[in-house]
């Protein structure tokens, strides 16, 4: 601090309490409703204590889903999203790391196309292409499958940007020596390149978690079999229609679900997860 | 920046390309390229026949009102979610940065990039319960200050509930990037700046804002591709487009024009507009991105 200025001080903190209280105040809630049963949830005003009815909403999602919409258990949903959100980034990881390897340590005729090739798919995002890409999927018949919910998400210029970006970082002697010691390429790659890229696998994993794990548009289309639904698609189906007719015990405890996986992800890898978002960004 | 060493094959590099490329080309250009023949094209209602009708689509959908005043909806939206979202977080940022030490700043920095990790669907999930118009706490709350919330039946207040649920999902991402430009602020210009008598608010508008206007400047953009695109799962879950359309920004539309009334034609002319809208955004980026270099 520059300078001692008590009153500036107590505005800080009054700002930042304000803050956090608004941003943390709808988590709150969520977990509150989901320990309350479905009368004190209705009831005008809602109880702001946790409720008595913690274990018994919990296992009611988890092993049989809400009674009045989507009657899937939430269990299955999780291990859908957990499959979804492994497979994002182990995907996009590995294809990336090899498509940049190669354009970073060979010359080879249409290289320029290709990388241009991968770069402009940045600007065809899946909410543009809605239609054809599910039209594509019907043809392959992928809807319902896993590689239906992961192979479209898996390609990804940024992933490759950051390991291009990367690359061109590793001092040129690496390779040099390791040409003159007589090693292959793909040598290099296993004992130089993939050790150094861990942080920027790493930082990359984090985000591509989250990304994977809170895709909602693209699972919504390709999957019309409850037990193929994702968490995040599940909370969607249990709402069935005017607000009063919800279980909104059973839905906050559901949301409770499919928060907590990536917030652990981002509380327990915080320094990952900030490199991997200021990098992947820039 | 090239590399000055480098291997030779004549076969390799195309094995590790292929992957990316196999499926870059079966979910990216394949889908894009038809959805341009697609918003060339007009179907009939069961799909079985269709035939060239040039920019038909493209005419038929200009002629809209209802495509009209989607763009204004996607306007107002984009601009409240990107203004409201980076001089929040730009307070909160600038307030944390003075706080950086000590177990109440982690406490601070904890909660403030929580939503970060919530998907947009389940944000305006939660928000749409808080703002219920017959059971919400915030509605009760409201309905003791003398407000009448029910934003199933008025447009403007579904619009301000899903601005609010996409702002709050988004703070946490420009707060960690205001914060990173704080933090990479030289403290010696802050404390020249002090000896020679310059207040906080002072220093803030001629030094620090300044220096922070590249990463304001690439958060707006990135917000408004985010108000533009993710904000889908946040409209979807709440309220739908509706009332009455009040809330169908373009994406929503091109989903719902699609996928609920099965108008492949018109939908993919949507598309295809959405991707020139995307372009320009990008190549805004970009230029931006050439900018910061000299830097």
């Amino acid at each position: 601090m520059v300078e001692k200025r008590p009153l500036l001080d107590f505005i800080t903190h009054a700002v930042l309490i304000v803050g956090a209280l608004v941003v943390a105040f709808p988590l709150y809630v969520t977990f509150v409703a989901s320990t309350l049963s479905l009368e004190e949830v209705m009831s005008m005003p809602m109880p702001l204590l946790p409720g008595s009815h913690f274990i018994e909403n919990y296992s009611q999602v988890l092993f049989a889903g809400s009674t009045t919409g989507s009657k899937a258990a939430v269990l299955d949903m999780l291990i859908n999203s957990t499959v979804m959100a492994l497979a994002v980034p182990l995907g996009k990881t590995t294809i990336s790391i090899l498509s940049s390897f190669a354009i970073v340590y060979f010359r080879f005729p249409l290289r320029n196309f290709f990388f241009w090739m991968i770069f402009v798919t940045l600007m065809l995002p899946v909410e543009v292409r809605i239609i054809p890409t599910f039209k594509v999927m019907a043809d392959l018949g992928l809807l319902n499958t896993y590689a239906g919910l992961t192979l479209p998400l898996i390609a990804s210029a940024t992933a490759t940007f950051l390991f291009r970006q990367f690359f061109m970082t590793i001092p040129d002697e690496l390779a040099e020596a390791a040409r003159i010691d007589g090693a292959g390429p793909m040598r290099f790659f296993w004992d130089v390149v993939v050790p150094l890229s861990k942080t920027t696998m790493a930082a990359l994993f984090v985000i591509q978690f989250i990304y994977g794990w809170n895709q909602y548009l693209w699972p919504l289309l390709i999957t019309s079999d409850e037990s193929m639904y994702t968490v995040v698609i599940g909370i969607k189906r249990m709402i069935v229609g005017g607000d009063a007719a919800n279980e909104w015990n059973l839905i906050m405890a559901t949301a409770m679900l499919a928060m907590l996986p990536p917030a652990a992800v981002v509380l327990l890898m915080q320094k990952w997860f900030v490199k991997g978002l200021v990098e992947t960004e820039k | 920046m090239e590399k000055r060493v480098v291997f030779r094959s004549a076969w390799l590099p195309y094995v590790l390309l292929a992957p990316q490329l196999a499926i870059t080309i079966t979910f990216f250009f394949w889908p894009a390229g038809q959805a341009v023949w697609y918003s060339f094209q007009l179907q009939d209602a069961f799909g079985l026949h269709s035939e060239f009708v040039g920019f038909d689509n493209f005419t038929t959908l200009f002629r809209d009102p209802h495509y009209l005043a989607s763009f204004k909806t996607t306007a107002v939206f984009s601009v409240a979610v990107a203004g409201l979202g980076i001089a929040i977080s730009l307070l909160l940022a600038v307030m944390a940065d003075r706080v950086v030490r000590g177990s109440v700043a982690l406490l601070y920095k904890t909660v403030l990039i929580w939503p970060y990790a919530v998907a947009a669907a389940v944000a305006g999930v939660l928000w749409a319960f808080l703002f219920a118009p017959s059971i919400g706490i915030v509605t009760y709350m409201l309905k003791g200050m003398g407000v009448d919330w029910n934003w199933i039946i008025k447009g403007d207040q579904a619009m301000l509930l899903i601005i609010v649920a996409s702002v709050w999902k988004q703070i946490s991402y420009n707060f960690l990037f205001f914060l990173a430009g704080l933090q990479s602020i030289p403290k010696s210009l802050i404390e020249a700046a002090a000896i020679d008598g310059a207040g906080p608010t002072r220093r803030f508008w001629t030094i620090v804002l300044p220096l922070l206007s590249p990463t304001a400047f690439f958060l707006l953009v990135v917000n408004i591709v985010y108000a533009f695109f993710e904000t889908f799962g946040v409209i979807d879950a709440t309220t739908m487009g509706g009332p009455a359309q009040a809330t169908q920004i373009l994406v929503y539309k091109v989903y719902h024009d699609g996928v609920k009334s099965a108008d492949i034609g018109g939908s993919s002319a949507q598309s295809v507009i959405l991707m020139f809208i995307v372009i320009a955004l990008t190549v805004i980026q970009f230029r931006y991105i050439e900018r910061k270099v000299q830097y």
